[in-house]
Order: C-alpha cells, then structure tokens, then sequence
C-alpha cells in the first residue's frame, strides 16, 4: 500500500496496517489480501464481482474487516459481499470505502451488503465512507445494506460519512423476526455542493422485535441532504426512528418518516428535528472562553460524535 | 475589581424604546461577594448579561481591573476571568458533563479531575461524567453541572443568575454549602442573583434592583432585616383589604 491508500486505511477502518483476524482488503476494484481464521471463511464469489463471508455459529469475540480503498481516478467499482452469520456467534464487521481521486473523472464504489443472521446472532457493524482528494472529478458512493434477521438476533450498525464524498445515496432494509433487535446509529456530514441520501425501509414482522434509527447530520454550505425512514410494524414491536439534523450556512435537509402499524400492538414513534445551531449554545461556550467559530466547532464535532 | 458606571439599557417595544436599566452605578471589589436581589422583571438578570457581554449597554461603561471592557466580546470577557452561570441551563446534543468541564478548565484534565468538580454541586460523579448535558437530565441536575462548569473555571469574577431556580430541596443544602465554602475560601469575586434569604445571607453586600435602578444597596447586616421586615403583600387588593380590617 503507499501513503495515500494507508491514510484512506486508517479513516475508514481506524487501522494503520494490516488487520488483525479476519480480513479482505480491496485496493483499486481487486482484492489485495485476505485472512481466514478457524471461525471465519471468506471465500470469492464465482457468478459476480464480491465474496462471501461465513461466520460459524458460536463465534464469539472475533472481527471481520472488509475495507474497499480507491485511489484511482475513474474507477466505478461494484461489489456484492454476503454475511452468513450463524446461530449464536458474536462478533464485529468493520467495512468502509474510501476514495482518494485527484483526477478529473469520477470514481464510484458501491456496495451490496447483504446479511444473513441467524437466531441469536449477534452483530456489530461499523462503516466509514471517507474522500479524499483535490481533482474534480467526483467521489461517489451508493452503498445498500440488506439485513435478515431471525429469531432473538441482535445487530447494531454504525454508520459515518464525515468528509468528501460528493454524492451518496444509501438504501439500508431489514426485516424481523421474533424477539430480533436492530439497532442504526447513522451520521453524515455534507458540505460544499454535495448531496446525501439516506433511506430506510425496516419491517418489523416478529413478535416482539424492535429496531432504532437514529440519524445525526450536519448540511453545510450549499449540501442538500434527503433522510427517508419506512417502518412497517406488522406484529407487536416497537419501532422508532429520530432525524436530528443541523443546518449551516446554505444546507438543506428534508426528513421524510413513514411509519406503518399494522397489528394493534405496534408501537412507532418518529421524531425529527432539523435546525441552526442554537444561539444559546454558542453563547454558553463563548463564556467559557471559546471563539464563536471554535464553539460551532466544538457544538457540531460533538453532535457528530 | 468591576466597576458599572452609568449603565443604561434600551430595547425597542412596538417601535417604542423601553428603559430596562436606568443609569446603575456599581462596584464590585476584589475577592467580594455581591448579591443582586430585587422583584422580577426589575432587571437583575439584564444586568448580569451586561456585565459578561451577552447584551451591550446602550449607554455607560464598564471597567474591569480599571481596564475599559464595554466593547469586548463574551469571549474577550471570559479569557479575562469572567464566568457566567446560566439561570435556565443549555443543553448539548453529543457533549458531556465531561467535555463541558474539560472547555471551562482551558486544558485536558483527568476524569478524577473533572469528578471532582460533580462531586463538589452534590452529583455522584461516575453517574454522571459520560452523560449528554441533554433533555435526560433533570433540570436540577443540569443545573448542578451548570454550576460545577463554573467552579471548574476559577474565574476571578463568577456571575451566577439565580442559581436555586429549578433546584429541589435536597440539592438547595448543597447549593448553599458551594457558596459558603467560595465565600470561606475568597478565590475571586461572585456576583450572585438570588431572591433566597440563605444564599443572601451569605453575601457581603446586598444590592436591590428595581425597575432597573438601584433601589437599596449596603451591608448584609444592614439590608438583609429591611428585606424580611419588607413583609408587605406583593397583591395590591390584598393589602387594601388588610388596611381595611385594621381600621
């Protein structure tokens, strides 16, 4: 790897160097390493671009890193990767794309990942999008993120896009079976002209299952971001979803919820808040001595934290 | 240490101007322990915001160390050494009652650092520390944590706008106690707005505002039995009633 791709390496996965455990690093549309363990097998698929990872039931206390690194101008990169993750096993995934493009074409990946877990599994998720790069041309990512989760699984997703990518239109679907719980935690931060979408469509068909959408965002300058949420409660669940949104300079940002009940005992909630930075905020750190620049900071790096 | 002189405030009201401070004159001296009392609405708050910088003057000077600070922005004020309590506290989505004490020390501090600050408004600090100062938390207790963020800055001037409003029972003891010990130990001076007799009674000096003049100032031993005895009904039908049964 030279510098460039090391410094996309460490924004997306936190990681200066090759990962420990399970891993797939994919530099530039082809694969550039892998690792399997006793518990974890990767294996490339054969009908389309992508692999399979398979996590054995039981697994406890592992990790699984699959980072995609551009840093070729003009790439468009697809990938399919599928998670089998099976009954029992505990473990941590961490994904991410980052685009390095200082050329004037446009670089594009996106990402199908499709989850299987199976009952009692349970899942961490962590993905970073990242760009980087002084050309023109455009940084572009539309990842999808299909979740099935069976009976009493449990997944938490940490989603982040903080800096640089130009264009995202992000689509996440799950469903539900009894006792599952689905956890989102998303944060995006758009600025200059970019434009972000984010949608999400869960069902919640078990007995008893839940999920949480939570989506902080930060629009500045002339940045339009679309936050769309679909809930269908189809059993008795609960289901909540909240858009809190920060808005500067010219950004703007449309929160469009959709909650759905269709059996007595759904409970579905949607919360949204979208707005500038409160004055009062700015003015309580400005008496503990920040500028107010520094205080917009503080107030928007901890929102996003 | 503060020197107000000749404050007036103005706001305009249906295109009219509104006098909500009159021409106040006030000095604060070094390591004193000021308290502004008075009716609500009578400007006490206004004031407070004058001094640190949220609001500007629209007439009249203010000194601070005999230097003129009238024009200086909040954060100019705050760098100098002053600190400001809010009455109705600020909340933060995403920032901690430890972030928020790291920004009023100035520099990194430890969490046993940051604890004990908590520890010193009444909060158990390990509850506490890694919370959002959000909506979760209770009024009374952002308001500890609004207190111990001005403990944490040492500031050599600390304005506190009624720092018992929204506090039970319980946490007023302990409020009562902070002040006292910042009375004991004189580290800068404190400006406190309050209408309870306790914390009044730990002042050095009492100043009344009342529509936005002052109306009485002097010693504590001099002010505080006038304001007890000042047992006159706030209801004016009341007290022709009264005068009427006394006849």
């Amino acid at each position: 790897m030279d510098a460039i791709q090391k410094q996309l390496l460490e924004e997306v996965a936190g990681i200066h160097e090759i990962p420990q455990g399970a891993y797939n690093l994919r530099v530039n549309g082809e694969g550039a390493g892998r690792n399997t363990t006793e518990h974890i097998d990767i294996v490339t698929k054969t009908d389309k671009p992508g692999i399979d990872i398979h996590i054995r039931p039981g697994t406890k206390n592992e990790s699984v890193h699959i980072p995609v690194l551009l840093s070729q101008s003009g790439l468009d990169d697809l990938v399919y990767n599928d998670f089998y993750i099976g009954e029992d096993a505990d473990v941590t995934i961490v994904a991410g794309c980052g685009i390095h493009n200082a050329g004037s074409e446009r670089t594009k990946h996106d990402g199908i990942h499709t989850f299987y877990l199976e009952k009692g599994a349970r899942v961490k998720y962590i993905e970073k999008h990242y760009g980087s790069g002084d050309g023109n041309g455009e940084r572009v990512m539309n990842p999808q993120t299909i979740v099935h989760m069976e009976k009493d699984s449990y997944m938490e997703m940490d989603t982040a896009q903080i800096k640089g990518v130009d264009s995202t239109d992000r689509l996440t679907k799950a469903d539900l079976a009894d006792g599952a719980t689905l956890v989102i935690h998303e944060k995006i931060m758009t600025h200059g002209k970019q434009y972000a979408k984010t949608d999400f469509e869960v069902d919640l068909n078990g007995e008893n299952c839940g999920a949480n959408v939570i989506s902080r965002s930060v629009a500045k300058e002339d940045s339009r971001q679309v936050f769309l949420s679909k809930i269908n409660g189809n059993n008795k669940c609960m289901g909540h979803s909240e858009c809190d949104a920060i808005l500067m300079d010219n950004g703007s940002v449309s929160a469009i919820p959709e909650i759905t009940a269709n059996h007595l005992e759904a409970s579905l909630i949607h919360e949204a808040a979208i707005g500038k930075i409160a004055g009062e905020q700015i003015i309580k750190l400005m008496t503990l001595g920040l500028t107010e620049a520094e205080a917009e900071a503080q107030i928007v790096n901890g929102f996003l934290k | 240490m503060l020197e107000l002189k000749n404050i007036s405030y103005t706001v305009k009201e249906t295109g009219e101007d509104k006098g909500i401070i009159h021409d106040v004159s006030l000095t604060i001296q070094e390591g004193e322990f000021v308290a502004i009392t008075g009716p609500n609405g009578g400007g006490k708050s206004t004031l407070a915001k004058i001094i640190v910088g949220i609001e500007k003057p629209t007439s009249g000077k203010i000194y601070y160390k005999g230097e003129d600070i009238t024009e200086w922005s909040i954060t100019e004020r705050a760098k100098a050494g002053i600190g400001f309590a809010f009455q109705q506290p600020v909340r933060f989505k995403g920032i901690t009652v430890k972030d928020l004490i790291t920004l009023a020390t100035g520099e990194k501090i430890s969490t046993t650092d940051a604890c004990a600050y908590l520890s010193e408004v009444g909060l158990c600090a390990r509850d506490y520390i890694n919370r959002e100062v959000n909506g979760s938390l209770s009024g009374g207790e952002l308001k500890r944590i609004e207190i111990a963020t001005i403990i944490a800055r040492k500031a050599q001037l600390s304005v506190f706008d009624e720092p018992e409003a929204g506090i039970d029972l319980w946490s007023f003891q302990n409020l009562i106690r902070v002040f006292e010990k910042m009375q004991e130990e004189r580290t800068g001076s404190i400006v406190i707005i309050s209408h309870q007799e306790r914390i009044l009674n730990t002042a050095d000096r009492i100043v009344v505002i009342a529509d936005g003049r002052i109306a009485e100032e002097g010693s504590r031993e001099e002010i505080l039995p006038k304001l007890l005895d000042a047992s006159a009904p706030a209801c004016s039908v009341l007290q022709e009633k009264t005068e009427r049964q006394g006849r």
